[in-house]
Formats: C-alpha cells, sequence, structure tokens
C-alpha cells in the first residue's frame, strides 16, 4: 500500500505519450490495495484532455506544475520538480518513461534524494519483502537481470511497451483530481538555457521504442526506403534504421536504433541491409522475434535471426509486402 | 578566443574528460553471481563514446591554443589502459582513481568519485569545463553526467552532436528521440558528447610515443576524502538481484532466396500471428 508517481510525458502539443498509460499500469501493481497512483504533468500545455483517459487507467489525482518562467524541458528544471512532486505526494515510487530527457532528470533527482534509480525496465514488480524489483536486459541485449531499488524513493525508468496498459475495472471512472503547482525553481536549473528547440514531424507511424512491429533499413538500402515503407504500411510497424542510414541523411536521426541511438524490442523486428553491428544489435537483440533479409549469408545478423533470408532486399521486400496484402 | 576565456583567472582553458574502462564490446561479456560484469582483464577497453569526449576536449583544447586536457578514470588495476589510451589520443595528464572499495559501485557512487576527483583537480587550478561520454555502453544508463553535473553543481549540456565554445559559452546540439536542440551556458559546465561529435582521431606511433611520457597520478578514496561507506557496494542504491544469459533463439530458419522466400515469409509470419492488422499509432493518445 503505497503511492506511485507517474510522470505524463506528453508531446509539445500536449498529446500524452501513449506508452504512459502502460506506466499507470505498472503503477496500479505497485501501490497495491489501498494504494493510490497520482501523475505528474509538467508544463503549460492543457491537461484538461487527457483526464478521462488517466481516469480509466487509475490515476486518482494529477499534480500539475508549472515553472514560470523556467524551461521544463531543462532536465535540471524536470527534476526539481519531481523533487517537489514526491514530496508534495508523499510516492515512495516515481515511474517515467525510459527517454534521455527522464534519465538525466532522475540523475538529478537521485542526487538532491538520494534515490536509488533502475533505467531501462521491461518489467517492475515487489518482491516478497516488498521491495522494487526491475527487470532489464544488459550487455547488447544478452543477459537480463533483475534489480532491487534498495532506496526510498525508489526511481525506476520503464521501457514503452513492458506491460499492455490495462483500464480500471469500473463502469464510470471518476477524473482524476487536479492539484496546481507552481514550483519555484532556482538559479542553478537554468544555467544552461535553450537557444532552439525543433520538435519533431508529427508522423502517422506508431512511435519506435512503442512500437509492436519495426521494420529497419540499413546500407543495403543505398538510401532507397520505399520498399521499407510500404511494409511498414501494411504491418501498422514503425520504420528505423542504423547509424549508417541516419549519418548518410537517409533518415532522421530519431530513427536510429542501437547503443548510441533507440532501444527497442517489438514482438516483430524485420531488417533489411542491416549487417547486424554489435551496437546496433544491442539496441534490438531483446526483441520477440528477428527477421533479417541481407545479400551477404556471412552477415552477423543471422546469427541472432530467428527467420534469416539470404536475398536481395529489393526483391524480397516487395514480394513479402504484396503476399501480405493478399490475405 | 582570447587566452582568459576560462572561468579561472589562469591563462586558457582546463577541461577534465571521465573515461570509463568496459570489457570490449566485441568480447563474450558476463555477468558474475553478484550480477557485477566478469573483468578477466584482457579484454578491457576504453568505452567507445568516451573516445568521442577526449577527442571533443583534445579539439577544444587545440582550438584555444592555451589549454590542458586531464583524463579521470575509476576502476580496478586494468582501467590505467583507458587512461592510457586517453593519454594516446591527445590528452595531456591522467588521474586513475584505484581502490578496492570502490568495486561494485553505482552510478552514484561512481559519480561522487569521479565529482572528488574533480574538485581535487579543481583546487589546484579551476576546472573550465568537464566532458563525458553520453552513456557507458556496458551499462548504458547515462545516469553519470547527470549526477557529475549536480554534485559539482554545473550547468549541463548533454548528448552532444556538436560543440562549440566561444566568449566563454559552450553550446550543443543535441538529438532527442522528438525534438532536436542547441542548449548554451556560461563556463564552468558539463558536456555529455554521443558518437555524432566527431570522429576519434587514431593514435599513431608518434602519439603513442608521447603518451608514455604523460603522467598517471594514481590516488585512492582517502586521497579524495570520499567516505567508503558512501561508495562502492556498501553505498550502492539498488543491487542485482538475479543475472542469467538471455536463453538462445531456437529453431532458426536460414534460407537463399529461390525466388519465392519473400512470399513464405510471409506465411511464416501469419503462421505465428505477427501479423496484425495495422494499429493505430501508439505514440500518442487523445
Ligand atoms: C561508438 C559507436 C556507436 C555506434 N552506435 C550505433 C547504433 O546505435 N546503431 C547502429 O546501427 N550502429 C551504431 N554504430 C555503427 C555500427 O558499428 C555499424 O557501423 C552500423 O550498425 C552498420 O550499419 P549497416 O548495417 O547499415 O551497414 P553495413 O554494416 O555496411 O551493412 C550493410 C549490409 O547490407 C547488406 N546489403 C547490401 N546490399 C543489399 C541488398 N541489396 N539486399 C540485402 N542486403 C544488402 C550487406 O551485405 C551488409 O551486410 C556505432 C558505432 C560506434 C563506433
Amino acid at each position: 500500500m503505497s503511492t506511485v508517481l507517474v510522470l505524463l510525458d506528453h508531446a509539445d502539443t500536449g498529446a500524452l505519450r501513449g506508452s504512459v498509460l502502460e506506466l499507470a499500469t505498472v503503477a496500479r501493481d505497485l501501490a497495491g490495495d489501498g494504494g493510490a497512483v497520482h501523475g505528474l504533468w509538467v508544463g503549460d500545455e492543457p491537461l484538461d484532455p487527457a483526464l478521462p483517459v488517466l481516469g480509466r487507467h487509475g490515476v486518482s489525482v494529477v499534480h500539475a506544475a508549472t515553472t514560470g518562467a523556467a524551461d521544463p524541458r531543462l532536465t535540471p528544471v524536470l527534476a526539481e520538480v519531481l523533487v517537489d512532486a514526491v514530496t508534495a505526494s508523499g510516492a515512495t515510487v516515481l515511474l517515467a518513461l525510459s527517454t534521455f530527457e527522464n534519465k538525466e532528470a532522475v540523475a538529478r533527482f537521485a542526487v538532491a534524494t538520494g534515490a536509488g534509480v533502475v533505467t531501462d525496465a521491461a518489467a517492475v514488480e515487489r518482491d516478497a519483502e516488498g521491495r522494487v524489483v526491475a527487470a532489464k536486459t544488459v550487455l547488447a541485449g544478452t543477459w537480463t537481470t533483475r534489480c532491487a531499488v534498495l532506496t526510498d524513493p525508489a526511481v525506476v525508468l520503464v521501457k514503452a511497451g513492458a506491460v499492455p496498459a490495462r483500464e480500471v475495472d469500473a463502469d464510470a471512472p471518476a477524473l482524476p483530481a487536479v492539484s496546481a503547482r507552481e514550483v519555484a525553481v532556482s538559479e542553478r536549473a537554468t544555467r544552461a538555457r535553450v537557444v532552439e528547440r525543433t520538435a519533431e514531424e508529427p508522423t502517422d507511424r506508431p512511435d519506435l521504442a512503442a512500437a509492436d512491429t519495426v521494420v529497419v533499413g540499413g546500407r543495403g538500402t543505398e538510401g532507397d526506403f520505399t520498399a521499407l515503407e510500404a511494409l511498414a504500411d501494411v504491418l501498422g510497424a514503425a520504420v528505423g534504421a542504423t547509424r549508417v542510414a541516419t549519418d548518410e541523411g537517409w533518415i532522421g536521426h530519431e530513427a536510429q536504433i542501437g547503443q548510441t541511438g533507440v532501444t527497442v524490442s517489438p514482438r516483430l523486428y524485420i531488417g533489411a541491409g542491416v549487417s547486424g553491428a554489435v551496437h546496433h544489435r544491442g539496441g534490438m537483440q531483446a526483441s520477440g522475434t528477428v527477421v533479417a533479409i541481407n545479400s551477404d549469408p556471412e552477415a552477423p545478423v543471422f546469427e541472432i535471426a530467428d527467420y534469416g533470408i539470404v536475398g536481395d532486399l529489393f526483391v524480397v521486400l516487395p514480394q513479402l509486402t504484396e503476399a501480405l496484402r493478399a490475405r | 578566443m582570447s587566452p582568459t576565456a576560462g572561468a579561472g583567472n589562469v591563462p586558457g582553458v582546463r577541461i577534465v574528460v571521465c573515461v570509463k574502462h568496459v570489457p570490449d564490446i566485441q568480447s563474450d561479456r558476463a555477468l558474475g553471481a553478484d550480477g557485477r560484469l566478469v573483468r578477466d582483464g584482457g579484454d578491457g577497453t576504453i568505452n567507445e563514446v568516451d573516445e568521442n569526449a577526449v577527442e571533443a576536449a583534445v579539439v577544444l583544447a587545440e582550438q584555444v591554443g592555451e589549454a590542458e586536457v586531464v583524463v579521470v578514470t575509476v576502476g580496478p588495476d586494468d582501467a590505467e589502459d583507458a587512461a592510457r589510451r586517453a593519454l594516446q589520443l591527445g590528452a595531456d595528464a591522467a588521474v586513475h582513481v584505484l581502490d578496492d572499495d570502490v568495486a561494485g559501485s553505482d552510478a552514484f557512487g561512481t559519480a561522487a568519485v569521479l565529482a572528488a576527483a574533480v574538485r581535487r583537480l579543481g583546487a589546484d587550478v579551476p576546472v573550465d569545463l568537464v566532458v563525458t561520454g553520453m552513456a557507458g555502453l556496458d551499462g548504458l544508463t547515462s545516469l553519470v553526467p547527470g549526477a557529475l553535473a549536480a554534485l559539482l553543481d554545473l550547468p549541463q549540456l548533454t548528448l552532444a552532436a556538436d560543440v562549440a565554445l566561444a566568449d566563454g559559452e559552450i553550446t550543443v546540439r543535441r538529438d532527442l528521440d522528438h525534438a532536436t536542440e542547441v542548449l548554451s551556458a556560461p563556463l564552468p559546465a558539463l558536456v555529455s558528447v554521443s558518437d555524432r561529435a566527431n570522429e576519434p582521431r587514431y593514435p599513431n606511433f608518434q602519439r603513442i610515443m608521447a603518451a608514455r611520457k604523460k603522467p598517471v597520478e594514481t590516488l585512492t578514496l582517502a586521497d579524495l576524502g570520499v567516505d567508503p561507506a558512501t561508495v562502492g557496494a556498501a553505498g550502492a542504491r539498488t543491487a542485482v538481484v538475479e543475472a542469467a544469459p538471455r536463453p538462445p533463439r531456437t529453431d532458426r530458419v536460414l534460407v537463399s532466396d529461390d525466388g519465392q522466400a519473400g512470399a513464405r515469409l510471409a506465411a511464416w509470419l501469419v503462421e505465428r500471428d505477427l501479423v496484425r492488422p495495422a494499429a493505430p499509432p501508439t505514440g500518442e493518445v487523445l
């Protein structure tokens, strides 16, 4: 029985990131009977449209924090808001999506509060002693560990897709109560300032980190992603890439999968013209089913592929897409 | 750049780069029963993206002209190799914090030791800039840079794909999952760099020879005034309770395209229920 606080990540438009609802589900399990799930909304974006869906997912209170002139997208600012909200809510567990920004913010939160942190968690539960224990893969996805957080508060950053989001079992879930807070941010949090910010173009595709299916292109595409895009359309997949493809400018940097890019663990990963370098594998090795299409039978990606085709992606992909479309 | 660009009142700029010694990413890495990385020596190396950190620091130093780059590493005996590598890549001097009580540190223990080392260096001559890699590519937590900036009370500019220094201001461009940003801050500051920041130079024979003459100072926790109870396994805020290699993938299929492989793959995917009707985007709701 405890209060679990969930950071309600949202886009610059105010649209809630879908995976936040998965966190609300995890939070309900951790809070237990009689416990509570609180949300933390940071920024001036309109919160009202998100309230019904948060209520349906068991969030009873939303702390809506504004930071005056301080830009809450600066992670030191966010860190101070987290300290304020954890104190205000009395939360013993803080959950947030495992993004670069959130890692930075919780690092500072942890310095301020002494909290222990697990990042990139694929699952979170309580052990017999009531400790928060998180599962994560390490060493480029080749090992699975379970990590207990020994502190109160405990912080866990959870990967998208960790659990399916579940609505609460009620006919008319209540709207969360909103508690507005203006946080007085210290001068030190704003010493680095945002000079320029360009938000990504909205796309019709699912979020790469959260997608059920990911279709990935590498150098073998030679910059032509049309066959991959067509396959992604049929599968409702996100499109990802290797660092070579993003460095070449064939697709945006946000599409890079790997150790220094996005980590994905979809049910289905399809890589075409991807060699399977260890840096890339680190970001996808925990995927459910791995399919690889590569013209080189020696390509290392075949070592980890459940289904490998030695062939030309420009022949195999259109045929695959056509066969799926014809179903 | 003026000779007084740094925040200190000495001419030039003093840069500290933090580097980590990790098992080679290309080797078979394993965790022990205690959940710690097995370090059997031999196939360790500098954390790759820390080479980008060293390169960024050395390039800034070259631009400034009058500048010093000091490397700090924390870890067992062979961690000195990472410091040596950084010296070969152009750093001027190194500090190796070597102490049995450091073993088992989490990100916050490591950050506390690094912070103490930077403070000690700063006590002699002020440090203008701390540079780190964006993440340890072994654990990938990315917590150390933010924790270190907080402990040193420095503005943080992280994940830099591009770093520039002018008139005592440091500016970085960074690519986030959903946006690209340009951040700027006055020195002193902390910067973490991504592998996009630069192409690390190759340590040629001349550089390797030059590095041999560069000093590596070894320090203990006592030298740094760090209480051993606050770091290492004793101070860790998380504990690995279980570690297991992921089971190998079984029933793997590898075929050569005979002209029908695409169609057969479609059937294989459908059979395994891996093809779902295109779902609405899950990136955002509402
Ligand atoms: C510090 C560091 C961090 C890095 N981080 C990342 C990261 O996060 N993500 C990442 O992806 N990389 C990363 N890299 C780069 C990584 O090491 C590899 O260089 C990269 O992943 C290779 O990309 P690729 O598979 O597209 O290209 P290549 O390795 O060149 O492979 C291309 C493949 O395409 C195949 N091919 C060519 N034509 C066809 C065709 N017509 N049909 C089918 N197959 C074809 C070839 O056989 C080949 O196997 C990092 C590197 C470093 C040093």
